[in-house]
């Protein structure tokens, strides 16, 4: 047994769902029951009207997520689960920062670390201006940790959104689920599609 | 919250479907006779009157079946529906009701066991008021079943039940919840003539099979020198018990179960060659890490089976048949995975398996279980003691009966007792509760199991504990005159407890001491025949003549105090280090 302890990371979890009531429950406490954190979960429309669309991100081992992606898709009410590395996805989360409109308007450092982070002011009043800049975790952390010295008041983060490069949507798929008989395609086990070295003599 | 929240895109809108101005209570019988429900298990209370009231008319299709607690409601509606197949229903108010539901919703989950159940709930106007009788029992029941869905509008209900009996029953059957908010029950509603669910897009209870496993599968078998086929319920709740039967002669391999399997092949087929797990037989076990190829069906890899999983099977090349895509993986790492339901893909790995004998192979386990029957059952079933063992109870039982009986088994050391030495001649004849463990069970499901076998003789056995936790059902016997019989093994202890502390700590007896009432005047009180064994002479006549009584009978047997349960694999440990005493 020479198994290299397997690594953790940040995966990228999406899954395509009917709109029902109770279904975020049942899919958080799939997360709940093993004691893993939820880093972070978004749920918005998806491409397809009526199906809506759960990104989560969590950090564990490929095996773990895997299991849980299974266990997600499981539920009645899941049509599809797929999970990706950061590598495999593009993603954003985006920030908003509010801080005091007179260190600004004074402090000529303060408004030249807002244009490098790339902010965008979003109001902008005579006692406070919110600014707002959408990226990477370390993005968004970065003027964060800028801002802190300059009287930073309030901080908020979104939820991460996420689009897999190789995906080619739902559309399609969807189509597959809503046939009675399900071609190949759909009834397959995509995760059986990956194992490494299925038997061979 | 609008019935859109449940709908699929409407099948076929152009010709609307003839309707009857119906209440929801009406429709939610109606549903069930629909889908051929002919009993009922429940306990009413006020959030559920509307559909009691129907009930009232439904009289005699629907057969309800008045419990004494909730708890053994639903423990009977499991009974009913591992001893015939069908989906078992339970009536439940809301609130407590509800709640008590709880413990057999997590016992059905985990053993796979269709149910549907049905609670009340208060007006939907007060849902997050905390009103009178009032849980959250949609979050409450999350995790424990397969689907759980709340009505709040009457015109849902035909279809959310639908979908209740086709989830339950479909792919791998599971226990489903559809919570009634009693104004739903109360409504007039135009109801459309009630159709069956066969669809739904997000739901994929079978899936197409994949060929080239099957194919992978059979050359690996093929090949194999020491093969070894594990199985489990997977084979029973597909149906499959000819299949297996035909896969298992045909490959010549021999076969082992969990104790959710027992009874799929019979327990006197010579490639029966016994139970897996911590109380299991010893060649199952030992032989489970020395085979080369492991070919498991419709069965998980508990923990009870596997014991320590990084020692287990290691050098075997595994074959995983399940439905479920989750198991496959889950515990233990599969060479080949073969998802789908087995009662399709047993026959096509039957066609491309050799036909072969493993004369060698077998007649290890032939060697082994001689030794087990030295060290331990010999004594078990025929002791040289003068005290009464468990073990020669069930041979006594085995000898009138022939394997005949279903048996319905509660949890502890007289449940290892009754899986291990219960002849079981057909499917469907073991009703014990498996991955939950939940003592008092027995009694309720055991009750539930008769509703649906009531051709055969149907045998409880239970502990002095178990009995105590739901022993309030002997009102539901009393009041239904069903026919159960009832032997209580006493040991006047905890006794699977009181071995762990025996062997595990020290012998520190904590808490384990259990006294009883006396058991045969309960039964009287509830008007049912019983009579009290403490010496061997009485017991043959004693057992022959509870199974001759007409109507239920309590027999409680006195055996030995402190009897262990081997062979045994200690938590923590390999199967092959199991250990004979």
């Amino acid at each position: 047994m020479s198994q290299e302890p397997a690594a953790r990371q940040e995966y990228n979890i999406t899954a395509y769902t009917e709109n029902q009531v109770g279904l975020l429950n049942r899919i958080a406490i799939i997360f709940s029951r093993r004691k893993i954190n939820i880093e972070s979960l978004n749920v918005s429309p998806s491409e397809i009207e009526g199906i809506h669309r759960f990104n989560i991100v969590i950090v564990e081992t490929e095996e773990v997520v895997e299991k849980l992606a299974k266990q997600i898709e499981k539920q009645v009410e899941v049509l599809k689960v797929y999970y990706n590395t950061n590598a495999d996805v593009i993603w954003q989360e985006m920030a908003l920062y509010k801080v005091p409109t007179d260190v600004i308007a004074e402090k000529v450092l303060v408004e030249r670390l807002l244009r490098e982070h790339g902010a965008r002011a979003v109001v902008i009043r005579k006692d406070y201006t919110v600014f707002e800049t959408t990226g990477h975790r370390e993005e968004t952390d970065n003027l964060l940790n800028a801002l802190q010295p300059y009287g930073l008041i309030e901080f908020v983060r979104s939820a991460r959104i996420a689009i897999i490069k190789a995906s080619d949507g739902f559309h399609r798929k969807l189509s597959e689920f809503e046939r009675r008989e399900p071609s190949e395609d759909v009834a397959e086990n995509e995760f059986l599609n990956d194992r490494e070295a299925v038997f061979t003599m | 919250m609008s019935p859109q929240t449940l709908a699929q895109p409407a099948a076929s809108p152009a010709a609307a479907p003839e309707t009857t101005s119906l209440t929801g209570a009406v429709a939610t019988l109606q549903a069930l006779v629909a889908e051929g429900v002919d009993t009922i298990f429940g306990y009413p209370g006020g959030a559920i009157i509307p559909i009691y009231d129907a009930l009232y008319d439904f009289q005699p299709e629907l057969n309800h079946v008045l419990v004494r607690h909730e708890q053994g409601g639903i423990h009977a509606a499991q009974g009913y529906a591992r001893s015939s197949g069908r989906v078992g229903v339970v009536l439940a108010t809301s609130g407590p009701g509800a709640t008590n539901l709880v413990t057999g919703l997590a016992d059905a989950m985990i053993d796979s066991t269709p149910l549907v159940c049905i609670t009340g709930q208060v007006f939907a106007h007060l849902l997050g008021t905390d009103a009178f009788q009032e849980t959250d029992i949609i979050n409450i029941t999350t995790p424990v079943t397969k689907w759980n869905y709340q009505v709040t509008n009457a015109e849902e209900i035909p279809e959310a039940l639908a979908k209740a009996f086709y989830i339950a029953r479909s792919g791998r059957p599971g226990p489903v919840l559809v919570d009634i908010t009693k104004n739903a029950q109360m409504q007039t509603f135009d109801a459309p003539a009630y159709e069956r669910c066969t669809h739904i897009r997000s739901y994929r209870p079978a899936p197409v099979v994949r060929k080239e496993y099957i194919e992978q599968a059979a050359a690996l078998i093929n090949s194999a020198k020491r093969p070894f086929i594990l199985w489990g319920q997977g084979v029973v709740l597909g149906k499959a018990e000819q299949e297996f039967k035909e896969f298992v002669e045909k490959s010549g391999i021999p076969a082992a179960w969990t104790i959710l399997g027992v009874g799929a092949l019979a327990t006197g087929h010579p490639l029966n060659v016994g139970m897996l797990g911590m109380h299991g037989n010893y060649g199952p076990n030992v032989l489970t890490n020395e085979c080369d190829v492991l070919i498991a069906i419709g069965m998980r890899f508990d923990d009870r089976v596997t014991g320590r999983l990084d020692k287990y099977a290691k050098q075997a090349q595994v074959v995983h048949l399940d439905i479920d895509p989750t198991e496959i993986d889950k515990n233990v790492k599969t060479t080949v995975p073969v998802w789908g339901d087995c009662k399709e893909t047993l026959p096509l790995l039957t066609a491309l398996v050799e036909r072969k004998e493993h004369p060698e192979w077998l007649a290890r386990f032939n060697e082994y279980t001689a030794q087990e029957v030295d060290a331990v059952i010999r004594e078990e079933l025929f002791p040289t003691s003068e005290e009464l063992t468990m073990g020669e109870v069930l041979q006594q039982l085995n000898e009138i009966t022939g394997g005949e009986a279903v048996i319905v088994s509660d949890v502890g050391q007289h449940q290892m007792v009754a899986c291990r030495y219960a002849l079981q001649n057909q499917s469907r004849s073991h009703v014990t509760s498996g991955g939950l463990g939940t003592m008092g069970f027995a009694l309720p499901a055991a009750i539930g199991a008769k509703f649906g076998a009531p051709h055969r003789p149907v045998v409880a056995i239970i502990g002095d504990g178990g009995v105590q936790m739901t022993i309030q059902e002997l009102g539901t016997i009393m009041q239904t005159g069903v026919d159960v019989k009832i032997i209580i093994l006493n040991n006047e202890f905890l006794g699977m407890v009181r071995q762990w502390q025996e062997l595990f700590h020290q012998r520190r007896y904590s808490f384990v001491d259990i006294q009883s009432p006396d058991f045969v005047t309960v039964a009287a009180g509830y008007r049912i025949a019983g009579q009290r064994v403490d010496d061997r002479a009485e017991l043959r006549p004693a057992l022959e003549k509870m199974l001759a009584h007409p109507g239920s009978f309590l027999l409680e047997v006195m055996v030995t105090k402190e009897n262990n349960i081997f062979p045994m694999v200690p938590q923590g440990c390999s199967v092959a280090e199991i250990r004979l005493r």
